[in-house]
């Protein structure tokens, strides 16, 4: 039988201030921890949910990137015509030819520039993407010096708001709208026209073009035919799987995140590996008393541990509260494949609470066992004679 | 015919301290009949906690052979002995050990916690050994809100709950004032007059050993012999102790 749970916790309050101390360096550890972990999980969920299942993304062989493909008018005229390409509302084939610019921009209340995606689309570009929604304002008209701007950009950089003009290429250019693409990584981008982005930019080559397919099978078949066809030295990717193979700008704030972590982990363990070995000090006459009693050595190991982990409880319950208050907060990072802003909103998942509270009592785990072992060795007679 | 619940024969105890070999108990020859209210005393360090600490279970011998209740004490393991205490022996410290974050209902509960008893069982049996030290109308209150006689009191009921056979108690009255001294003497002389609980006892103080049924002394780690030791009757009990004595006499 284990020694109830209520001399723990009743030993824990009776000594409140010596607790929340120690559960605190576990709090800072765990709120660090996640914080981390969301900004990470924030970007591979913008990344991984960009995309339509059947929009093919065809850009130049050997390109890993929009940036730095081009494909030609004629390209764009062969493909349209390929079997499997779907047909719009207008009976048209569904695609967008469009083009890359990056453009820095200041950001809110700072001098200092970052790159921001500029995308030109097809009349078909908004249509193919389905999460995209106007929000403020209205749809830019082709031809015409308009933008739309992502919300994530609008709120982060100058000049992005509705009725702004922007300054990018030769001139200006008046922001119309703002909208919001879902989780998707188009949500930290700026919209305007194609032809008139490329003209700005005295450019005569798209970047790449997105297309839609009939079906799955419909992909092979458009996949099968670009690569044979000598006259296009083009690759197609499903969109998807191109901002899935994205994902490589989280490892960093992965593999960042978990050392800080481990390393807060350590100081917090011997936070309360200090904290414990008092408590086994101050109570080692108590655990006498209770193995007299006929408890024994394990329910005594296993009381001081439960007790450890009980303050890693309170410390990962603390700190998970604190990281909530990220949750949804936008932020940006590079994208180290377009080299443009990726804004993207911190993602405090269940998951990582769960992995936040476990990572927590772990830490009270391994604080509490040298202690609990200490303790559970003494002799009876050795703890009874303590002080 | 009264039968002997604790034997010893050669028992010795050898502490270490560093290089230092220091014998607390030299070949200790001990018999304790069931219901007798046996008191220990001697000088500091002449090995009277000792032979408690050995008796009850919390310490193991050196050498020698050592039977309570017949069992072989010293060659139990760790685990058989503390399910072996919990069933036979309660304990009655000089420093009460109550555990602070307990209440005294909590802290006589502990032993039987140990038990198969269900949740109403324990409680029955705790507000029995509660009332039997006559503190069953305080059974919420925590050691901190008690006289030190009151957590005295608790202490025993802790010690009785399980119904053991057998009760150590190291030094019951030492942090006692004289009235609280002779309210609990009074409750173990019940527990062994009125339900034949076979009680070893330490003192220093004499008053204290009068309510004993037999004494022994030890000197320098050696038990004296009978007829250096002082029987000493209880009221209502004269004949027990005589025939106690007896028994000694004969097996000595």
């Amino acid at each position: 039988m284990a020694i109830p749970i209520k001399y723990n916790w009743r030993n824990l309050v009776v000594r409140r201030t010596t607790t929340i101390l120690t559960a605190f360096s576990i709090t800072l550890t765990v709120a660090v921890s996640v914080v981390l972990m969301a900004l990470a999980n924030g970007l591979e969920t913008s990344l991984s949910t960009t995309g339509h299942p059947l929009n093919v993304m065809i850009m130049r062989e050997g390109s890993q990137a929009e940036g730095f493909s081009s494909v030609s008018r004629e390209g764009v005229r062969i493909i349209k015509d390929l079997d499997g390409i779907a047909k719009d509302d207008r009976g048209e084939p569904f695609v967008s030819p469009e083009s890359i610019v990056l453009t820095s921009l200041l950001r809110e209340g700072r001098t200092q520039g970052s790159n921001v995606t500029i995308r030109g689309l097809g009349p078909d570009g908004v249509a193919l993407r389905p999460d995209f929604k106007i929000v403020q304002g209205r749809m830019f008209r082709f031809g015409l010096r308009e933008v739309i701007v992502s919300r994530r950009i609008s709120q982060r950089f100058q000049n992005c708001r509705l009725g702004d003009r922007l300054k990018f290429g030769r001139g200006y250019w008046n922001v119309v709208g703002i909208f919001n693409a879902g989780t998707s990584a188009y949500n930290s981008e700026i919209w305007t026209d194609v032809e008139g982005l490329m003209s700005e930019f005295r450019r005569d080559q798209y970047n790449d073009v997105l297309a839609r397919v009939t079906s799955a099978d419909a992909a092979v078949r458009v996949r099968d035919q670009v690569t044979t066809d000598q006259r296009l030295h083009l690759k197609p990717v499903m969109e998807r799987d191109y901002f899935a193979s994205q994902m490589q700008t989280a490892t960093p704030i992965r593999i960042f995140g978990g050392l800080i972590a481990v390393l807060m982990a350590v100081g917090a363990s011997f936070a309360a590996m200090n904290t414990m070995y008092a408590a086994v000090a101050r109570r080692s006459r108590e655990m006498g008393t209770l193995r007299a009693l006929g408890f024994s050595r394990a329910s005594v190991l296993f009381s001081f541990v439960v007790e450890s982990m009980l303050i890693g409880a309170l410390g990962g319950a603390l700190g998970c509260l604190m990281s909530l208050a990220i949750n949804g907060v936008t932020t940006g990072t590079t994208n180290f494949t377009s080299f443009g802003e990726m804004a993207f909103d911190f993602r405090v998942s269940p998951e990582l609470l769960a992995a936040g509270m476990a990572f927590a009592v772990f830490m009270g785990l391994v604080g509490g066992f040298f202690p609990a072992w200490r303790s559970a060795r003494q002799s009876v007679v050795n703890a009874l004679r303590s002080s | 015919m009264v039968k002997p619940i604790i034997e010893t024969h050669g028992l010795s105890r050898i502490f270490h301290r560093g290089a230092v070999e220091v014998p607390a108990l030299e070949n200790v020859d001990l018999q304790v009949n069931e219901g007798e209210f046996l008191c220990l005393m001697g000088p500091s360090g002449s090995g009277k906690t000792t032979l408690l600490n050995l008796i009850a279970g919390i310490d193991q011998p050196t050498s020698g052979e050592l039977r309570v209740l017949g069992e072989d004490v010293a060659s139990m393991g760790e685990d058989r002995l503390a399910a072996w205490r919990n069933a036979h022996v309660g304990f009655v410290f000089q420093t009460f050990n109550l555990i602070p974050v307990l209440t005294a209902f909590e802290n006589v509960e502990m032993p039987l916690l140990l038990t198969r008893l269900s949740a109403s069982e324990r409680k029955k049996h705790v507000l029995v050994a509660l009332e039997l030290v006559g503190l069953q109308d305080r059974s919420d209150h925590y050691p901190r809100q008690l006289s030190g006689g009151q957590e005295q009191r608790v202490a025993i009921a802790r010690a009785i709950v399980t119904d053991p056979t057998l009760i150590i108690a190291d030094e019951p009255t030492g942090d006692l004032d004289a009235r609280a001294a002779e309210e609990i003497l009074g409750i173990l002389v019940g527990l062994n007059r009125d339900y034949g609980k076979t009680i070893i006892m330490v003192t220093h103080d004499p008053r204290a050993a009068r309510h004993a049924t037999v004494t022994r002394h030890l000197e320098k780690g050696q038990l004296l012999p009978l007829e250096e030791a002082v029987a000493t009757p209880t009221a209502g009990s004269p004949p027990a102790s005589v025939e106690t004595e007896k028994a000694h006499a004969a097996h000595i």
